[in-house]
């Protein structure tokens, strides 16, 4: 059985972040990149896989050079493969996911996971795009996986709940936090990871245009959010803060 | 031309479609176009609901099949109805199942979309605001390609009904179909349970409530408050409370009226789930927490010793 991971490198979100003299984007110096959070989980998924059921695990990337660094880290984490794609870099998520879509249908993975969000544009909809465009089923934001011959059982989050869904592979599933806890590399592992294969693979290559990867959309400005926090601190008697903090609810605030 | 909403139902239309559909409803008027709605899920609950948010059409897909969504079901049927009503615009819900949906349909019709976006608005073209780097920046979008296509997150615009009257009702047929995804069993959180995402008040713990067995100190608080209950991820992570109720970066980002901290510190991916609240107040023993630098009210104390005081001083007010 074949797992693709789609892997995106994005700045660490504990970053402090600055508007750019563009004003469209941020500055990108000092910046610390790592691997997006959740797709930590679907990398931690697949070699779980790996373990069980003897699955080999690819991880897929579109990205600049520089994210071969982190595809290293899944390979350390004991992927066994990996691939970059390049030229996709000023896509939209629908160009991307294109991107993404036509090096998959190269590999033609049984199972393909994703996290449910890559925490730098936040654009949450790449890996369901991806999988309509290959046309296989999918279901997101999953925090059970289990595999019983060639049909996925998966909890799915939804407001107030859960649903259970029977998917046949080959699918796609976007990963939550609590599906599993991600393994840190083994010195072992990092040492075996230097070895394995990064394939780079460009966008012209995989047939995709100038058409396919336009931007429909555009970020006209960035701003930070307004951070005015009143930071009040409520001085007193335990009785007395607690009295004087309903009082500023009710009658400052209108909210009580 | 034409603006889309697509209204969620889970049994009842959910308060964010009602969000949705005035957002739309804004739009549609400053592109002066009129405004359609979709519809999937057994028999619709209630027209008369949708009237004052400026439906001039419910197109509404009512069958059994589509009580629960699968991407199988409904992505074919608002794909083709945006072909057929040839939508200059569509609008969904950020929830759970609204971004899977739109991301689904967006690939579908092969153009952009902007997911999980706080405001809406119309410049000869669709904008939106937008979170990025989970939350600590905020893009300003423009959406070009047709329909511009966007998922506005729950509970962040107040919904003002006009005189406008209940929507006509178009059925469509469901045509059968041999979805490939089984929905197997569908649990829902016990009823009278806030959705922490659609909460207007919210009650937090974190690793200062000690253990599980305190959670009915702050259960109170939150029944006091009709509020939902929320955790930091060192509770979640002690196992303490299951990760749906976690807030923050890589829990759920919360938008209530009041946000209230008990026992957490303030740390930065915390604070990326909490920021959109209007007012937090925390509650915290360490003076120095960071938690008061990015709160509205603080108090310094003990929750054990506060919690209990302030559930009772607002049972008391509001009796
Ligand atoms: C990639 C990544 C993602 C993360 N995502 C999240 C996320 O989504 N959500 C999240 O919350 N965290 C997240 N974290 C973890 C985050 O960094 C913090 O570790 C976590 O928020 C700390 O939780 P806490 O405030 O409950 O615990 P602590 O930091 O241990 O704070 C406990 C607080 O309780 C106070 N306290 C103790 N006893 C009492 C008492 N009796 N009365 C009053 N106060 C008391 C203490 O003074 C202290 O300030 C993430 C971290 C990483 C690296
Ligand atoms: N450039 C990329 N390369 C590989 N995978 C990606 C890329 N962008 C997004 N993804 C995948 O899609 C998920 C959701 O990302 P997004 O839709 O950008 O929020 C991520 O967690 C990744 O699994």
């Amino acid at each position: 059985m074949k797992v693709a991971v789609l892997m995106k490198r994005v700045p660490d979100t504990a970053s402090v972040f600055a508007v750019a003299a563009d004003g469209k984007s941020v500055e990108t110096g000092g910046l610390k990149y790592v691997m997006s959070p959740y797709d930590e989980h679907a990398v931690e998924e697949a070699i779980r896989l790996k373990e069980q059921a003897g699955a080999e695990v690819i991880v897929l990337s579109a990205g600049p050079p520089e994210t071969k660094e982190t595809l290293r880290s899944a390979l350390a984490m004991g992927a066994d493969a990996a691939m970059l794609v390049t030229g996709a870099e000023n896509a939209g998520p629908r160009g991307l996911a294109k991107a993404l879509a036509a090096a998959l249908k190269r590999m033609a993975p049984d199972l393909v996971i994703a996290g449910k969000q890559a925490v730098d544009d936040d654009a949450s909809q790449v890996p369901e795009r991806v999988a309509e465009l290959l046309g296989i089923p999918h279901a997101s934001v999953i925090t059970r996986f289990a595999l019983s011959g060639s049909v996925a059982t998966v909890d799915r989050e939804i407001e107030g709940g859960s649903y259970t869904l029977e998917v046949p592979l080959p699918a796609l599933f976007t990963t939550q936090k609590g599906i599993n806890t991600p393994r840190y590399p083994t010195l072992p592992n990092i040492m075996k990871a230097k070895k394995k294969e990064i394939t780079e693979v460009g966008v012209a290559e995989l047939g995709l245009g100038a058409g396919d990867l336009a931007a429909g959309m555009a970020i006209e400005s960035v701003s930070l959010p307004r951070q005015t926090r009143l930071k009040k601190i409520i001085e007193g008697e335990p009785a007395e803060k607690v009295r004087e903090l309903v009082r500023v609810l009710r009658e400052t605030e209108k909210i009580l | 031309m034409s603006v889309l909403v697509i209204l969620e139902q889970r049994g009842e239309l959910k308060p964010c479609a009602f969000e949705a559909a005035w957002a739309a409803g804004r739009i549609a008027r400053a592109a002066g176009m009129p405004l359609h709605a979709v519809y999937l899920g057994p028999a619709l609950p209630g027209a008369e609901q949708l009237s004052g948010l400026g439906i001039a059409v419910v197109h509404a897909f009512e069958d059994a099949s589509l009580a629960h969504y699968t991407s199988d079901a409904y992505v074919p049927l608002v794909t083709g109805l945006a072909r057929e009503l040839n939508a200059t615009v569509l609008i969904g819900s950020a929830s759970a199942l609204g971004k899977e949906l739109c991301a689904s349909v967006a690939a579908q019709l092969d153009v952009e979309l902007a997911q999980d976006v706080l405001e809406l608005g119309w410049d000869a073209g669709l904008t939106a605001r937008k979170p990025i780097y989970a939350g600590k920046v905020l893009a300003d979008l423009r959406v070009s390609s047709v329909p511009a296509m966007a998922s506005l997150r729950p509970n962040v615009v107040a919904v003002v009904r006009d005189e406008s009257p209940v929507p006509e009702i178009v059925r469509h047929p469901v045509p059968a179909s041999a979805p490939r995804i089984a929905v197997k069993e569908v649990t829902q959180a016990p009823p009278g349970t806030i959705e922490l995402t659609e909460a207007k008040r919210v009650v937090s713990g974190g690793r200062g409530i000690m253990g599980p067995e305190n959670w009915p100190v702050l259960k109170s608080l939150c029944d006091a408050l009709g509020a939902a209950l929320g955790a930091s991820r060192a509770a979640v992570d002690a196992g303490w409370i299951h990760h749906s109720h976690q807030v923050g970066q890589t829990g759920k980002v919360v938008s209530p009226d009041l946000y209230v901290a008990c026992g957490i510190s303030g740390a930065i991916q915390h604070q990326a789930g909490m920021r959109p609240a209007r007012i937090i107040v925390a509650i915290n023993k360490d003076a120095q927490a960071n938690i008061f630098n990015v709160c509205d009210y603080g108090i310094v104390g003990d929750l054990f010793e506060i919690v209990p005081l302030l559930t009772e001083e607002i049972r008391k007010v509001q009796s």
